[in-house]
């Protein structure tokens, strides 16, 4: 056995330790500005987003970004959850996206994933190189053409032209397929001796063997949709329906008061379900980077 | 057909508007046009804002994967070797890619500004300041950001990589003699190859979706050296110059389609050349 030394490995802790902290310094501060009362940020904040010009004689000055609030206060929380209910229907519009995306997409990725993992037909792989190129594509690549769909539908300025093409959106068939791809086929052909129909496979063997996977593919999925702008911003013109990422977005300098508790509140379901679910997270990415 | 639901939907809101963006970058109206051969695309290169545009793209993906890969490689190796408190560490590594780039945003606002606190640093140390969102400076802090926002999801599958290599081949390595960075080299590295691959075509497609990161830095008209492909697509899109949107679009799948194709085709010749 090689000897531990323990000296290099504190070493090592400290300077990755470092570095964590200074990448999670953004969020801390998010968090630590949220508790200051709006008169502190507007305080303190002042001077960001204005040029003073040195050399016209204006005075050297600097904003540092605050790292403990001096009056511990949960103003900006009240204000934002008692006195503006558009914060509260920008939460509510995302949550009511994001849910019936996340649910539609598992179940149909679920059924076209098995077929792509476990049947055999004609055409069968191409068709799988076919998800993937979409799923890798920049949502503006078929942003017209959408447009015209959506527009064809009825469903401009409706919240199901986000949720349609979010439930047939290609990532959860590729990260299933791979999910499924590693059960062994041991599994199926002894079920179909045993008689049993396409249906009661997937039904009670593939299902019941995936569940990391679907685990893993809700939470990168609400991650994902949770985050989404570039959809809400062209097809949502109407602000009472747009979701919550497009109003931090769009923070002016008047909110930037209530910004950061918005900001708290907005990131603490996501953080949340991440610490909840971490090992799903991680799994489903590694998964997903495997090719079957 | 389990297949049929899917296929239905991803027929609907995928294949067919894609085929129909194709087509249409080669007629002269959205409805009903006529088709022009490859006037738009003549049009899209003329312009100007497409070439900074695409200018852009390129460089920005030149400069942050390989930072963003060298980076995340290194933090990988680090967090593979005896240490304490790894889990957490790994935690605040992974978190930025949960946490909203959204929310976080106000924060790099107010660090970047002309009077924010990177500048505010820069003078005391007796250097001149910089406008960092209206200035080349603007490439620096989105690579920045990007690398905050990824490094975490590379590492993730570097680690899973990192994992797969037997112990034995250092053992062996390191009784012919071979040196740390020898066993970095030959060893290490020519197993993470197929890892390799995969995060160099992620990284190369969110690079590409920078996008969101400085729309909600800089809006819809961002400084000249962050004015992205989306943001030239966006635009089109509102002022409803369709033809030249869509003719962007097909270049665009088109430069995807050859990066993927491309790097699949050296992966397989590369696991060929292992066996």
């Amino acid at each position: 056995m090689k000897k531990l030394n323990v000296l290099p490995m504190i070493a090592l802790t400290i300077m990755l330790g470092a570095v964590a902290a200074a990448m999670l310094i953004p969020i801390l501060l998010t968090f630590t500005n949220s508790l200051m009362t709006e008169q502190e940020i507007g305080r303190n904040y002042d001077l960001i987003g204005q040029m003073t010009d040195v050399a016209a004689g204006g005075k050297d000055a600097f904003v540092n970004l605050k790292i403990l609030p001096d009056w511990l206060s949960l103003e900006q929380y009240t204000q934002l959850l008692i006195f503006s209910p558009k914060y509260l229907r920008m939460f509510w519009n995302s949550a009511a996206m994001v849910v019936p995306i996340i649910a539609g997409q598992t179940v149909i990725a679920a059924l076209a994933s098995y077929a792509l993992a476990k049947l055999r037909f004609w055409g069968r792989d191409k068709l799988f190189m076919l998800y993937i190129m979409t799923m890798l594509m920049p949502f503006q690549v078929t942003l017209v053409p959408n447009y015209l769909v959506v527009d064809k539908l009825g469903l401009m300025n409706h919240e199901a032209a986000i949720i349609l093409p979010g439930i047939f959106g290609a990532f959860g068939v590729f990260m299933l397929r791979q999910f499924m791809a590693h059960i062994p086929n041991a599994y199926t052909e002894a079920a179909k001796i045993d008689g049993a129909g396409q249906w009661t496979i997937f039904s009670r063997i593939i299902i019941p063997m995936v569940k990391p996977g679907l685990a893993a593919l809700i939470v990168l999925l609400f991650v994902d949709y949770w985050n989404m702008i570039e959809q809400p911003l062209i097809f949502l013109q109407d602000s009472a329906k747009q979701p919550l990422s497009l109003y931090l977005a769009q923070i002016d300098k008047e909110a930037r008061g209530i910004g950061f508790a918005a900001s708290v509140l907005y990131m603490t379901p996501l953080v949340l379900l991440f610490l909840y679910a971490e090992s799903y997270f991680i799994e489903g990415i590694q998964l997903s980077g495997i090719k079957g | 057909m389990f297949l049929a639901p899917s296929l239905i939907g991803f027929a609907m809101f995928y294949l067919i508007p894609f085929a129909m963006g194709i087509y249409e970058s080669f007629t002269d109206n959205a409805i009903g046009g006529t088709f022009v051969g490859l006037d738009n695309y003549k049009e899209l290169l003329a312009s100007g804002s497409f070439r900074k545009a695409a200018s852009n793209m390129f460089l920005f993906t030149g400069i942050s994967v390989p930072l963003l890969i060298a980076l995340s490689l290194f933090l990988a190796i680090l967090l593979n070797r005896p240490l304490f408190l790894r889990n957490w560490l790994r935690t605040a590594f992974i978190l930025p890619l949960v946490v909203p780039v959204a929310s976080i945003v106000m924060i790099w606002q107010i660090f970047f500004d002309w009077n924010g606190t990177l500048n505010a640093w820069l003078h005391h140390y007796g250097m001149a300041r910089v406008d960092w969102l209206q200035s080349d400076g603007s490439m620096g802090v989105l690579v920045v950001m990007y690398i905050w926002k990824n490094i975490g999801y590379n590492m993730i599958l570097f680690l899973a990589g990192l994992q797969t290599i037997p112990q034995d081949y250092y053992e062996t390595a390191r009784i012919e003699g071979a040196g740390r960075v020898r066993q970095l080299f030959h060893v290490t590295l020519v197993y993470l190859t197929p890892t390799m691959f995969f995060v160099l075509l992620i990284s190369i497609i969110n690079s590409f979706k920078v996008f969101r990161e400085t729309y909600l830095l800089a809006g819809d008209y961002p400084y000249d050296r962050i004015y992205m492909m989306q943001h030239f697509m966006n635009n089109m899109f509102f002022s409803l110059d369709i033809q030249k949107l869509t003719a962007a679009a097909t270049l665009m799948v088109g430069c995807i389609v050859i990066v993927v194709t491309g790097l699949l085709r050296v992966e397989r010749r590369f696991r060929e050349f292992m066996e």
